[in-house]
């Protein structure tokens, strides 16, 4: 059984893409949440393959693109702390906060360290117990779990060095946040893959049912997003928009429940800032009382200073799927991988990246 | 998203289960999904088994899918 | 106990002395060399490639090779880039202090394997010892000489319209091997660096065909920056196929794993050519029967089209662009 080979069948992909050109009839926007679903797009060249009549709109997906640079300025604050490692996954290292990144602040002698895994933080502590060592914890649903784990195995074996810095997202929550802010007109949400293996597909019932619009859960090969992209129009064509899964290999409609018990037993829902969108009510998790001992928000004295996001970026409306990067002044000029102002050009999962890595053609560039 | 890869369990110990794909093999934490057995699929999202595949769900979608495709 | 390097063997005294003439030239070993004047003399007529290159891998012994083979390879292919016959190597060893005799004995023997593999002499050196953690266990510097055959001319800069791009093998075997054994990553793979001399590969394309306009070796930045740079330095447009482009399946598995694209994973044992497309065929032939281009393929070509960019066709028939290398390459969650 290989999966990845014939998921990437060329000839399929070929024909799944002639099926959606017939079904085709009347414009429709689709918005991909996830940033994984983005790149996947941008790399295979999905939207030279569909009509041009489907658009495709890229949603606040990407984990290190939400992150509100205030929150960001606490990563880097911790960062200067010289008892303190930061511990983080690649991702977060180049993204600016207001004055620098953590990156620089790495350079300039800051305990910086990029891991593969949470574990990885936790062999960091263990090794080390003089000094504090504060995971950045980013992420959505697919995330957050490994990171309770992580808080509960620190616990079984009594570590009292190990913190978590928790910038959690749930993506339900923004998700109707987005739909209630009715600046943005979707027919339908290519629903995120990963995150579904742990909620499953439920949690996005409400979104057809109150605001009409298709929801399909999607792979991130590219037959898996052409038939997700064929189902959402024969959806918006039949008008009848429902749940659907096209990823029935990975996720259950009731998600991994002994995932979701680890999340739940550490963390509990919080309201959380969302770059672009601002607060959103119960779209965030903060550790539970239980285990605020291993929170670096209570363990270290954090600046609250409030900042505003980088002059002339608008990363905050691509976020909100209202603007596309070609859109913005700063884009592959003032703003380069090399040389990020905002956080979607650095995260390879953020739209501006996407779009300057992969854009091929003048129509998408 | 955050990537994730099906590998195939070779090996459970304890907690941990050493997964395999395309040649490279790496250890990875099963404390998630507990019910994993040797021989299934895994996707794997930094070090952790997220969700367990199901063969016959993969297997019966790309069926469909291929009939979608066939019927044009 | 083991025998350590210690600050007294980079003092210049007896210590020095003895690490030289028993650690290094004992090993190395030829007339040149062996005069340990101030400086090597020879003659030389022609046109010469001069080249230098410093190696600071980490782990310095890998999977398919080590530090030494790797600054041999690392020199002997830039100058096999501009078609020169490679002669001579400079070795420079800087090395840190507590670092293990043995070890740097095995990195000898392999640099005088690779150096006799590709028919090149270290005929110069140096030793220094530095003190412990200002070097990590040991780092190399080679310069290199060598000489271009009369009618050569390769460079960067030549490639023309409709010219076709060979490589001469699978991408991202040494970037992988390299990434498997660092802290962190560890997992297990059997995949080995593909760090060779190409040197013998370059002279039978050489013998083929004089109309190799350019050579490239893509290591750091992998064949995304390599061909990028040649579109930039001969401002044509490039456009190369994913479905042509060599990959072991263990480097894409180890790709899908951390995130990475192998396009900009390094190499030690590739190239890159652009031929004219009437001799591509022959030259294609020749390199499939050298054990370091048995999988040689044609890639792609020359375009008219957006001179400078490098375009690939994905295997649906759609168009992306390939970039030049970022930044760092460093595993990422999404």
């Amino acid at each position: 059984m290989n999966f990845l080979d014939q998921y990437r069948n060329p000839e399929m992909v070929r024909r799944l893409a002639d099926r959606i050109h017939q079904r085709s009839t009347r414009p429709v926007r689709l918005m991909e949440f996830c940033g994984g679903h983005t790149v996947a797009i941008m790399k295979n060249g999905i939207r030279q393959l569909v009509p041009p009549q489907v658009q495709l709109l890229s949603g606040p997906g990407c984990p290190v693109c939400v992150t509100a640079t205030a929150d960001l300025n606490k990563a880097i604050g911790l960062a200067r702390l010289p008892e303190v490692i930061v511990v983080t996954f690649g991702d977060l290292l180049k993204v600016p906060g207001s004055d620098t990144s953590l990156e620089k602040v790495r350079a300039e002698g800051g305990d910086v360290r990029v891991v593969y895994s949470v574990q990885d933080a936790l062999g960091i502590a263990q090794k080390d117990p003089e000094k504090s060592v504060v995971f950045i914890g980013i992420g959505f649903e697919t995330t957050a779990p490994t990171i309770a784990a992580s808080i509960l195995e620190a616990e079984r074996r009594g570590m009292s060095n190990y913190y978590v810095l928790s910038l959690h997202k749930l993506c339900p929550p923004v998700m109707k946040a987005l739909l209630d802010s009715k600046e943005v007109r979707l027919d339908g949400i290519i629903c995120p893959g990963h995150v579904s293996t742990i909620i499953g597909s439920r949690p996005y019932e409400f979104i057809s049912r109150d605001y009409g619009i298709a929801c399909v859960v999607s792979g991130f090969e590219p037959l898996d997003i052409l038939q997700c992209i064929e189902m959402l129009v024969k959806q918006i064509e039949s008008g009848q928009p429902k749940v659907e899964n096209a990823y029935p290999r990975a996720v259950r409609p009731e998600g991994n429940k002994e995932a979701l018990k680890i999340m739940e037993s550490v963390f509990e829902v919080s309201n959380a800032n969302w770059r672009g969108l601002g607060e959103v009510a119960d779209s965030g998790l903060r550790l539970k009382d239980e285990y605020r001992a291993f929170d670096a928000e209570e363990a270290f004295e954090i600046s609250q200073r409030s900042v505003s996001d980088p002059e002339g970026c608008i990363c905050g409306e691509i976020l909100r799927g209202i603007k596309t990067p070609l859109d913005c002044k700063l884009f592959g000029k003032g703003c380069l991988p090399d040389h990020p102002v905002g956080p979607c050009m650095v995260s390879s999962e953020g739209s501006c990246a996407a779009y300057f890595q992969y854009g091929a053609t003048s129509h998408e560039r | 998203m955050c990537l994730a890869v099906p590998t195939l369990v070779k090996k459970i110990d304890g907690q941990e289960a050493e997964v395999e794909t395309g040649g490279v093999t790496r250890r990875i934490s099963i404390v998630i999904t507990p019910e994993v057995k040797v021989g299934d699929y895994v996707l794997v999202h930094t070090g952790y088994a997220i969700t367990v595949m199901s063969g016959d769900e993969a297997r019966e979608s790309l069926r469909q899918l291929t009939e979608l495709a066939e019927f044009m | 106990m083991k025998d350590k390097i210690l600050l007294a063997h980079g003092s210049g005294g007896r210590l020095s002395h003895d690490l030289v003439e028993k650690h290094l030239v004992s090993i190395l070993n030829n007339p040149l060399l062996c005069k340990l004047d101030d400086s090597a003399t020879f003659e030389i007529f022609g046109r010469v490639a001069f080249t230098t290159d410093s190696y600071v891998v980490h782990p310095i012994f890998f999977s398919g090779g080590d530090i030494g083979k790797l600054a041999v390879c690392g020199t002997v292919n830039d100058l096999s880039m501009s078609g020169a016959v490679p002669l001579y190597l400079s070795l420079s060893l800087i090395i840190e202090e507590g670092f293990f005799m043995d070890e740097l004995n095995r990195i000898m023997v392999s640099i005088q394997t690779a150096a006799e593999e590709a028919g090149i002499k270290v005929i110069t050196g140096d030793t220094k010892v530095v003190n412990r953690g200002n070097a990590d266990k040991v780092f190399i510097n080679t310069a290199g000489i060598g000489l271009v055959p009369e009618g050569v001319d390769i460079s960067g800069s030549n490639a023309r319209l409709g010219d076709k791009i060979i490589l001469s093998g699978p991408i991202g075997d040494h970037g992988m091997a390299i990434l498997s054994q660092r802290e962190g990553l560890n997992f297990e793979t059997s995949l080995k660096s593909d760090c060779a001399p190409l040197n013998g590969l370059v002279a039978e394309m050489i013998e083929v065909s004089k109309e190799i306009r350019c050579l490239r070796d893509p290591t750091r930045g992998g064949l995304a920056s390599t061909l990028n740079e040649l579109a930039d330095k001969s401002k044509v447009g490039i456009r190369i196929e994913e479905a042509r482009v060599p990959v072991n399946e263990a480097v894409q598995a180890g790709c899908e794993f951390l995130g990475f694209d192998p396009l900009y994973l390094a190499n030690e044992g590739k190239l890159v050519a652009v031929i004219s497309p009437e001799e591509t065929e022959a030259v294609l032939a020749r390199m499939r029967r050298h054990k370091y281009g048995a999988q040689s393929e044609v890639i792609g070509e020359i375009v008219p089209e957006h001179p400078g960019r490098v375009v690939m066709t994905t295997r649906f028939g759609t168009s992306r662009i390939i970039d030049m290398l970022t930044g760092e390459l460093l595993p990422r969650i999404c």
